[in-house]
């Protein structure tokens, strides 16, 4: 179970305005502003549920994640998964957690993608049994075999995502975070992601977490949503809560953004 | 401990796979070492009385260092480390089971040991059988031998563990890119990377001498030529130790003060 209690979070930014003069006035007094990326917000997530966090772009989504997979520190409140707290207890949290940047890899660039999981498997500690076991059902569900003697960056993005996928699930996590995982890829790779991803939490009721700016992947996978703007909850329900009759959901959640001015 | 073991395995086989660049090396370092040791033999002739080592051991010194490189250069960082700190990459990192200063300098060792790896033997090949006054000399006995290999494996952890150092605070920075410009040619030049240390003035060489710089390739590339002895060399290889557990100490300790406060960079 995943519960937020009124988490805070602030980041100092510099800031100065364009040109040349006032380039140089920063070089002596620099102006802070405080971004507030999450003021008060308290949720609960329950096992094997799968919910959808949205928001438009620097909502706090990110910021959200980071907290619960114990990268970041929050200012304020309390995080509590599975009864730990993810950023005391970094290394035991994220040995139970799965975590997937879509804008980022974990993959080697320059060696092929089953070194890394190799790496993986000894960095988990996951028994070769089960190591061989999760490999073998994420091949086939991902359709891997081609892939995984190729390095890494000669792989294009859509078969690139399915490996990193792959990689967060091998030491079979209870929960996982997905940040953004179809940004980029073609409608194929698409639907080939939220396939698994939903296959996933059925078949082993992984609770997952996914954030993205794209409204089918929330249609197609989960029952909750929870609409973040400006660091603030707005919403927290169903996809149905969120339409309004007969507006496509993309329609609906541009009117929320509007309506939220966020 | 078998987690770093890992990221050393696949840092290391990745290190092996640029053979063109390991090539363009070794012949680079060649023309280095000629380089230095053609300068050496100008100041040796110059004036051989007030020449501070045996312009044999200089020799092995020349060789030994454009060898094994990889081991003590400073401008050879793993600079993925940096990028992964710059670019925000660290966040997958975060999210191991894993010490974070364990696994970048297991890394940061990987890295160095490959490119020695790669580099060493034919280098050391061809310098044991190149005409003189440019062959590279046997050890000065196999005592000399036994603790330049000590020396050497300390020197590589001092290294290591002082650039480990300097990624840490770049953590606290937002570009790398200067405290690697101030490291690098600190290291570089009080390490005895331009030239061997005895030849720095000798009050200069008193303080220079206690310092981690002086801990890395200084000593092994000494003892092997004979150049320190007896309790000087004990010294030494005492100083190396005390610089590892200090630079580690320190190195390891500011790492989990910067876990805490990453801002991690690039959304």
């Amino acid at each position: 179970m995943i519960t937020m209690q009124d988490v805070c979070k602030s980041y100092k930014v510099a800031k100065r305005n364009a040109g040349f003069g006032e380039a140089c006035k920063a070089l002596f007094r620099r102006e802070y502003e405080t971004i507030h990326a999450l003021r008060n917000v308290s949720f609960t997530i329950n096992d094997g549920e799968m919910v959808g966090y949205i928001g438009p772009n620097g909502a706090g989504k990110s910021s959200t994640i980071k907290i619960l997979s114990g990268i970041l520190t929050p200012d304020s409140g309390t995080v509590l998964v599975d009864g730990r707290v993810p950023y005391k207890d970094r290394i035991r949290h994220v040995a139970q957690i799965g975590v997937v940047f879509g804008q980022r890899s974990q993959l080697w660039w320059d060696v092929p993608v089953i070194d890394s999981f190799e790496l993986l498997k000894d960095v988990y500690s996951i028994p070769q049994k089960q190591y061989d076991n999760n490999l073998e059902e994420l091949t086939s569900l991902l359709n891997l075999s081609e892939l995984l003697r190729t390095p890494a960056r000669q792989l294009s993005l859509g078969q690139r995502m399915r490996c990193e996928i792959a990689g967060s699930l091998l030491h079979s996590p209870k929960i996982l975070f997905l940040d953004e995982p179809t940004i980029g890829l073609d409608a194929v790779s698409k639907l080939a992601v939220r396939d698994f991803i939903k296959k996933q939490n059925e078949l082993h009721g992984t609770t997952v977490i996914l954030t993205t700016h794209d409204m089918q992947d929330i249609e197609a996978l989960s029952k909750r949503i929870i609409l973040i703007g400006k660091g603030e909850i707005l919403l927290d329900g169903t996809p149905e809560d969120l339409k309004k009759g007969g507006q496509s959901i993309d329609e609906t959640v541009a009117e929320l953004y509007r309506a939220y001015d966020i | 401990m078998k987690k770093y073991l890992s990221f050393f395995r696949v840092r290391f086989l990745m290190g092996l796979q640029y053979r063109v660049a390991a090539l363009a090396g070794i012949a680079t370092q060649f023309a280095w070492g000629f380089l230095e040791i053609m300068a050496l033999k100008a100041f040796y002739e110059t004036d051989a009385s007030v020449y501070p080592m045996t312009f044999q051991a200089t020799v092995s010194y020349v060789w030994l260092q454009q060898a094994f490189l990889a081991f003590f250069a400073s401008w050879m960082v793993d600079t993925e480390l940096f990028d992964m700190i710059l670019n925000g990459n660290i966040a997958y990192e975060l999210c191991r089971p894993v010490r974070i200063y364990s696994l970048m300098a297991s890394r940061n060792l990987a890295n160095r040991v490959s490119r020695a790896v790669l580099r060493c033997l034919p280098i050391l090949v061809v310098a044991f059988f190149l005409p003189q006054p440019y062959r590279m000399g046997a050890p000065q006995g196999i005592v000399h031998f036994l603790f330049f290999l000590v020396a050497m494996v300390l020197g590589l952890f001092v290294s290591v563990a002082f650039f480990m150092f300097v990624y840490v605070l770049a953590f606290y920075t937002i570009s790398p890119q200067g405290l690697r410009i101030v490291f690098v040619s600190l290291v570089e030049y009080l390490s005895g990377g331009v030239i061997p240390l005895p030849f720095f003035p000798e009050k200069v060489l008193r303080v220079v001498e206690l310092l981690p710089f002086a801990a890395m390739q200084n000593v092994p590339l000494r003892i092997y030529g004979g150049d320190m002895e007896g309790a000087e060399m004990l010294r030494a290889l005492g100083l190396q130790l005390f610089w590892l557990v200090a630079l580690v100490a320190i190195g390891s300790a500011l790492c989990r003060k910067a876990e805490r406060r990453v801002a991690l960079q690039g959304g």
